[in-house]
């Protein structure tokens, strides 16, 4: 028995900003205090707040250190350890009253959050399966075996409604239930841990944080639809999660829960982790099949159904990361327990990675119909520097935005997708008035234009022309009539795509023409660009009163543009200008203007 | 994804040859482990010459232009050799909307290089990557295993500077 226990961060946030050094100095530090039969550290899963990594939890106190040096273990073994005195200017500000120490259940990070599927993260030492045995691990796939038919598991998941967090939000049970319903000599699930929205990285934290509840999902979706194979398909981008993942399978493998006849039960589960090479469209359930294969990952004609015809032609059943981290406790509570949260339509609970411009930067997992007001003022903290909220984006490349005026919108499924959004697999990246928002839907299509397989025409063209019309856009050349134009593409790109990459590859376009038309006209008729992001339409000029003459900018100009004598203000010749900006951040007179 | 071939000629040596005889010897036989031999070349050299190409297409089974194929498909694969120090910018969305595109500007116009290149001493290579995840820190570049997070593009030169001397 440890007195104490020290829990540090290793997600790749934190591993980021050095926190695997300090847990070889904390080990070393607590060794050479001779301690190391009493203090234990154990690298964990993501605590979700990480704008303030590397992050240190000291048990039993249960007191959260935040932005941690190497330098300040031997205080904190010093102080805390040895003497029990917490080290007050290292605790999460949030937590720290002038007469107490509060739980962080208490911040207005933690308190509107509840995890579920994130419940393991930063809790258990993720490459210990004794330690998610410790915490029921194993237990919903014991009972799965031992107590219920195949048919009865189906059944539980569909009751739960538990739907798709991947971002289609298709019903899980339903989908499980089409794979059981055909017969093959051979069937295979699949999880897809191919995450390529960028701004997302839930799926990889509870790869990171609780590789085995994966593990134990797979194999219960095995058995409720007749697939003794499985495959985890995980981006190489990723490597602490492929090798916590690799950890946990050998570790179950070891102890007889995967393999053959698992729990006396007469049932045989076998999983691969197989790696993904950067290919956003390999997140579409077909390509990722093809992708296994070994082959290009390009998306396959649906119908035949996946179900039908998957991965090497046989039945299959494919469910995302955060999907599957739900089911061992749906098995456990009952669907019920999980039925009674969230909206009428979406149940349970949402992972979002948090980015952008907020303060609060981080994972956060929040019950179905929480609004983004409460996500970004209260869990978030926030705008930071003072700035205006403008939109939040959702969806990634295939999604849209949420302007200010829909921020009591309820999230889930129905509602973004009924003001034109999409709920995606969970990224969540915030702007604040600086952020132009036709260059956020170019920054997407240039994605887009980017991982377009190249199968079907309408993605393939379609979206370089896209792109092509924004750039006039941005570069002050379009008319109005382009604008119809542009909107008539889209919806011709959303109708006639074979998967869902093109599909939903207009999405960003639609979104930011839907709420802030009035920035691309202002780029169309007044030649302007209101957030001052598109350099073709910016000029920088010098507001004679302010400048001194100090011939800092004119120094620094690459081009030679500025002029002016020593004492006198200085001009900028346009014709010159590259618009590169150092003279304005040379500037210490704020004399340099940009519109 | 428009890929950058490079024309710096290919160095083999005894050891890595060896290495990817092994690794195609592990594999063959099973087409689906195509990617994962490529993979596995790409570790031992860095980046997918034509050469090596053809040496996995010629053990796999598999014609060349199907190795081309999967290597132009996926980002991972490079057809253009990574520098001493391979620098990576985050073009993730988190990381764009902090300005992580001025810091690849910066980038290229002190090294003289574009994104996907290799410095002509072999040196510096720039690459714009997908989002690795560390959202809380952007923006964020890495310097083979180094990472900076909450960058600026006025930090660069003094990053850069660590690894020039």
């Amino acid at each position: 028995m440890y007195r104490a226990h020290v829990l540090i961060c290793g997600g790749t946030g934190c591993t980021s900003s050095n926190s695997q050094k300090i847990i070889e100095a904390m080990e070393a530090e607590i060794k050479a205090k001779g301690l190391q039969d009493e203090v234990q550290v154990i690298r964990t899963g993501c605590f979700g707040l990480c704008a303030l990594g590397p992050i240190m939890i000291v048990y039993p106190e249960g007191c959260f250190y935040s932005e941690v040096k190497v330098e300040d273990v031997p205080e904190i073994v010093e102080e805390h350890l040895l003497k029990g005195r917490m080290v007050k200017r290292l605790l999460y500000k949030e937590t720290v009253t002038p007469s107490e120490v509060k739980g962080l259940n208490d911040t207005a990070f933690y308190k509107k959050q509840k995890r579920v599927a994130l419940r393991n993260c930063g809790v258990i030492n993720p490459e210990d399966i004794n330690e998610y045995i410790a915490y029921d691990g194993y237990q919903a796939l014991a009972k799965c075996l031992t107590e219920y038919t195949p048919e009865q598991v189906v059944n539980i998941i569909k009751d739960s409604g538990l739907r798709g967090r991947g971002g289609g939000g298709f019903p899980t049970g339903l989908k499980w239930s089409f794979t059981a319903a055909n017969q093959a000599d051979q069937k295979y699930v699949v999880c897809n841990a191919d995450e390529g929205d960028p701004g997302a990285f839930m799926d990889r934290s509870v790869l990171e944080g609780d590789p085995h509840c994966i593990i134990e999902a797979m194999a219960i979706c095995g058995y409720a639809t007749g697939a003794t194979e499985g495959y985890i398909y995980v981006r190489a981008e990723y490597p602490i999660a492929v090798a916590r993942l690799q950890i946990a399978i050998n570790q179950a493998k070891e102890m007889g829960l995967l393999g053959k006849d698992i729990f006396g039960s007469g049932f045989d589960f076998d999983l691969h982790v197989k790696l993904g090479a950067g290919a956003f469209v390999c997140g579409e359930e077909t390509a990722l099949m093809t992708s296994i294969e070994g082959n290009r990952g390009e998306p396959r004609p649906r119908p035949p159904y996946p179900a039908v015809k998957g991965l090497f032609g046989k039945p299959t059943t494919e469910n995302n990361v955060e999907t599957f981290a739900n089911v061992p406790t749906i098995i456990r509570n009952g669907a019920d327990w999980f039925a009674s949260m969230g909206t009428e339509k979406s149940k349970g609970t949402k992972v979002f990675a948090l980015g952008g411009k907020i303060t609060n930067t981080g994972l956060v997992e929040i019950p179905m119909g929480t609004t983004l007001r409460e996500i970004i003022e209260e869990i978030g903290g926030g705008i930071p520097n003072g700035k205006k909220f403008k939109a939040a984006q959702t969806g990634g490349p295939s999604g849209g935005c949420i302007p200010a005026r829909l921020m009591d919108t309820p999230i889930d499924y129905d509602n973004l997708t009924a003001i034109g959004c999409m709920m995606g697999s969970g990224g969540l990246i915030v702007m604040d008035e600086d952020n132009c928002m036709v260059d956020i839907a170019k920054f997407f299509l240039d994605f887009t234009v980017d991982e377009s397989c190249g199968k079907c025409t309408p993605c393939r063209v379609g979206t370089k022309r896209l792109r092509e019309m924004l750039d006039k856009i941005t570069d002050g050349k379009a008319t109005l009539e382009d604008l119809d134009k542009l909107e008539e593409l889209c919806h011709y790109i959303k109708d006639n795509s074979l998967c869902g990459l093109g599909q939903t590859a207009p999405n960003p376009v639609l979104a930011t023409l839907k709420f802030f038309r009035e920035e691309y006209v202002a780029h169309v008729v007044e030649k302007r660009c209101p957030a001052g992001v598109c350099k073709k339409l910016l000029s920088y000029s010098i507001e004679a009163d302010k400048c001194k003459g100090c011939t800092a900018c004119a120094r620094k100009c690459p081009v030679g543009a500025i002029s002016g004598s020593v004492r006198q203000p200085h001009t900028i010749d346009t014709s010159k200008c590259i618009k590169c900006g150092v003279c304005m951040d040379t500037c210490k007179f704020n004399a340099i203007i940009k519109k | 994804m428009l890929k950058k071939i490079s024309k710096i000629p290919f160095k083999d040596t005894p050891e890595k040859a060896a290495k990817l005889e092994e690794a195609i010897r592990e594999s063959a036989g099973d087409k689906s482990m195509l990617m994962h031999v490529m993979q596995q070349a790409q570790e031992i050299y860095g980046y997918l010459p034509f050469e090596v190409q053809q040496k996995i297409a010629d053990g796999m089974g598999v014609p060349l232009e199907k190795v081309y194929g999967v290597a132009t498909f996926y980002a991972q694969f490079a057809l253009s050799p990574k520098g001493e120090f391979a620098i990576s910018v985050c073009l993730g969305t988190a990381c764009y909307v902090k300005g992580a595109q001025e810091i690849l500007d910066e980038l290229s116009a002190q090294l003289g290089i574009g994104p996907e290149e290799c410095s002509a001493d072999g040196r510096f290579s720039l690459t714009a990557c997908r989002c690795i995840g560390a959202c809380g820190l952007a923006p964020v570049m890495t310097v083979n295993d180094d990472v900076y997070g909450k960058i600026t593009a006025a930090d660069v030169k003094g990053i850069l500077d660590k690894y020039i001397n």
